[in-house]
């Protein structure tokens, strides 16, 4: 039997527990059983990329003590992801410790964004859901560019039924969230999300949906606030979805 | 390996010179400030949107004709460091080569010395002007301005150069300095300071581009003449043959290598190439990447002095300015391979938005944000904000003809600035990682945590957005909503539905 162990990020088991919850109804529909070790905390992606190296490593020490004995990891979010696969090697280098380094060589390659896991792994791109709406993705930045995810996203998506997926005019051009680049850069972000949001509403769909809910919270929070009634969705609840189940 | 400017050999490491924060630029406010201030600035906003995505398709196009662009990438990316690994030899060869073919080579520690030496070498000529094509080099150590100083007078003669001297302006793209400007604007430019400085602009000037174009021939035409003295860049220089190489897109560059009797170039010591064959593959490489063109129009090659042709007088000065400092950290030394292409400024949607002018400092864009803090270090308000100014989206990446890991470097620069900052009297910003890392150390203090956020839930009722936020996150409420917080936490309803007792 197939079995998985769940990060669910600390940004999800706080703010946005549909997106881990989704992830686990999906999983277990396609007869995955799937483990949430309790002892998780944070990747330390908000650490790294801020600068603060030091505070990052015992997040790697910890990712590895909690996951370390699986044979494969799932999370819904391709940034975080992202992190593991593309940071923690250089964390283990910055603290000197040639046994977390290898440790981390040893685990990263079995950490996997819901879309790898569910195309690579499971080998499954009709996952089953039904979502009768119009729909655009935003290929999130580290999704696209840090994890090379490609079209497996489209891929799942495109085999939902009743689905209307239209095009995103400048899908691939970032929507400005980074991180703190949000908060250190405001004015920036706020300008390249705008962009974004009007790419969006240029589409007429009635929800935007992506695979990293910090990308989202930047995009939904202008929908939002302009009022334009386009929800955002994470992909794994639209997988999710089902006649029975609506998202 | 040792410094490969010679009269530093003996620097072990400590005495290496870093580049000076140059008085232009110093005292600049620090990116988010002058980013705000391009953002306000429509036309510059809707200027730049459209020069970066015109180049930027025209770039896409060219390079998707290549069926091995990757392996080129990777050829190209492994010359450079082979070159870096190794300069001190390199440069050895190409002195002794240059030096053969009847040049003169000066090496210059920083921005003083090599401005101390071309100034010197322009008086020896007692000239009172020089023509320059473009070079970024002598931007950098603000040559012009050295020049200026001893009473010379510098003609820029590439075409957006001579745009922005014109302009009284600071260039803000590495390849098309004057892109903030159009076409109205450069005719309000030429019109209002080409006849203060020499052959004034014809009266019924258009902005139709070759009219305008017309009026900067005729204006550098009687510059070029004139000339005894120029000063120019160079894109390559290659070790065995000790062979300089120009590129350029006009013909002006041309015209100022060939017809002075004296010619100096400024030369990064990072600009080496082994032989004449790698140049082969940057020749492929930089066209493509830069003007998104097959070829590239005008490429000039010279090698010394050839006795009754060009110039007679030929001087090269090999910089540093804070080359061999960035070259001793084996990570960071990738970004000594740019070869100024600028197709990472055209893609970069932080760039397209604030301009280059942000940056404060000739580099603008994400490789600017790399290099800048790394020959200038991160001492100063602005170099410390440069490597925030990205949202790591990863796109100047995979434009990036050398493979230069910008986000890498960037998030690199990132921990140094903080490093630096650890031991004082703590930021706001670090108090609050700290606590955080903190909370994340145990996951029961997550969880504790997690219960002040669905408890504060009820505050909201059934609202799912809030609009105003308390401070610090007012900077993320101001134009967005947030969403409101959850009544359980997955890892609540996980214990609900998956615990050991459900
Ligand atoms: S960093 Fe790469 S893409 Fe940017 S200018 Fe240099 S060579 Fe070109």
């Amino acid at each position: 039997m197939t079995r998985v162990a769940l990060f669910a990020t600390c940004f999800n088991d706080t703010m946005w527990p549909q997106t881990p919850q989704a992830t686990v109804r999906l999983l277990e529909r396609l007869g995955v059983t799937v483990d949430f070790p309790a002892a998780q905390t944070c990747c330390g992606q908000m650490f790294t990329n801020t600068g603060y190296a030091d505070e990052a490593i015992p997040l790697v020490r910890s990712f590895i003590d909690v996951f370390g004995s699986y044979d494969a990891v799932v999370a819904p979010s391709g940034s975080c992801t992202g992190s593991v696969r593309d940071q923690y090697a250089d964390l283990a280098a910055r603290a000197g410790d040639p046994g977390l380094a290898a440790d981390v060589a040893q685990m990263t390659p079995r950490v996997h964004e819901l879309s790898e896991y569910l195309v690579d792994v499971l080998g499954v791109t009709d996952v089953g859901a039904y979502f009768p709406h119009r729909v655009t993705y935003h290929p999130t930045c580290h999704s696209l560019r840090m994890l090379r995810v490609g079209d497996r996203p489209l891929r799942l998506l495109r085999a939902v039924k009743g689905i209307d997926l239209v095009e995103l005019p400048g899908a691939e051009e970032c929507c400005g969230f980074g991180g703190t680049f949000a908060m250190k850069n405001a004015d920036t972000s706020v300008a390249m999300g705008g962009d974004k949001v009007r790419h969006i509403r240029e589409t007429e769909a009635e929800v935007v949906v992506a695979g990293d809910n910090s990308c989202l919270a930047h995009i939904g929070g202008l929908l939002d606030r302009q009022r334009s009634g386009v929800r955002s969705m994470h992909l794994a609840e639209v997988l999710a979805s089902t006649e029975e189940e609506p998202a | 390996m040792s410094s490969p400017a010679r009269h530093q050999s003996s620097a072990g490491g400590q005495d290496i010179p870093h580049a000076r924060t140059t008085s232009t630029f110093v005292g600049m406010p620090k990116f988010p400030a002058m980013a705000k201030e391009a953002l306000a600035n429509t036309q510059q906003r809707h200027n730049l949107n459209h020069a970066t995505h015109t180049i930027r398709a025209k770039r896409a196009e060219v390079v998707d004709e290549v069926p091995d662009w990757e392996a080129l990438r990777v050829d190209g990316a492994g010359t450079k460091d082979r070159v870096l690994a190794d300069l001190d030899t390199y440069l050895l060869q190409l002195e002794d080569n240059l030096t053969r073919a009847g040049a003169t080579v000066h090496w210059a520690r920083d921005a003083d010395e090599a401005n101390r030496i071309v100034v010197d070498l322009v008086r020896a000529q007692q000239v009172e002007e020089v023509v320059k094509v473009k070079s970024m080099a002598t931007q950098e150590i603000e040559l012009n301005e050295a020049l200026e100083a001893a009473g010379i007078s510098a003609w820029e003669t590439d075409l957006a150069e001579l745009i922005v001297q014109l302009g009284h302006d600071r260039p803000s793209h590495i390849l098309v300095p004057a892109i903030h400007r159009n076409r109205s604007e450069i005719r309000e430019i030429f019109r209002a300071e080409m006849g203060k400085v020499g052959k004034p602009a014809p009266d019924d000037l258009t902005d139709d581009p070759a009219r305008l174009a017309d009026a900067a021939r005729l204006h550098l035409r009687e510059k070029f003449l004139r000339a005894k003295v120029a000063v120019s860049g160079t894109n390559f220089a290659i070790a065995d043959t000790g062979t300089l190489v120009v590129l350029e897109s006009e013909g002006n560059g041309r015209m100022c290598l060939t017809l002075p009797e004296t010619l100096i170039s400024v030369v990064g010591i990072e600009k080496v190439l082994p032989t004449w064959d790698d140049l082969g593959t940057f020749m492929q490489l930089l066209p493509r990447s830069s003007t998104g063109e097959r070829m590239n129009p005008y490429t000039s090659t010279w090698t010394g002095v050839t006795p009754g042709d060009g110039p007679q007088e030929v001087h090269v000065v090999l910089l540093d300015n804070g080359r061999t400092s960035v070259l001793a950290d084996e990570v960071g030394r990738q970004a000594l391979r740019c070869i100024r292409c600028s197709a990472c400024l055209n893609v970069c949607p932080v760039y397209e938005r604030a301009g280059g002018h942000a940056y404060g400092s000739v580099y603008p864009g994400p490789i600017g944000a790399v290099l800048t803090p790394q020959l200038r270090g991160t001492g100063s308000k602005v170099d410390q904000s440069l490597p925030y100014a990205s949202s790591l989206c990863g796109a100047c990446f995979d434009v990036c003809p050398v493979r230069i890991e910008i986000p890498k470097l960037l998030v690199r620069l990132r921990t140094q600035v903080v490093d630096e900052h650890r031991g004082g009297a703590p930021s706001a910003e670090a108090v609050s990682m700290k606590a955080a890392a903190w909370m994340f150390a145990d996951h029961r203090r997550l969880e504790k945590a997690q219960q002040a956020v669905t408890a504060s839930s009820r505050l909201f009722g059934r609202r799912t957005s809030l609009e105003n936020l308390p401070w610090p996150a007012t900077s993320w409420s101001t134009a967005r909503n947030a969403p409101a917080p959850p009544r359980e936490t997955f890892r609540q309803w996980w214990l609900r539905t998956h615990g050991e007792d459900a």
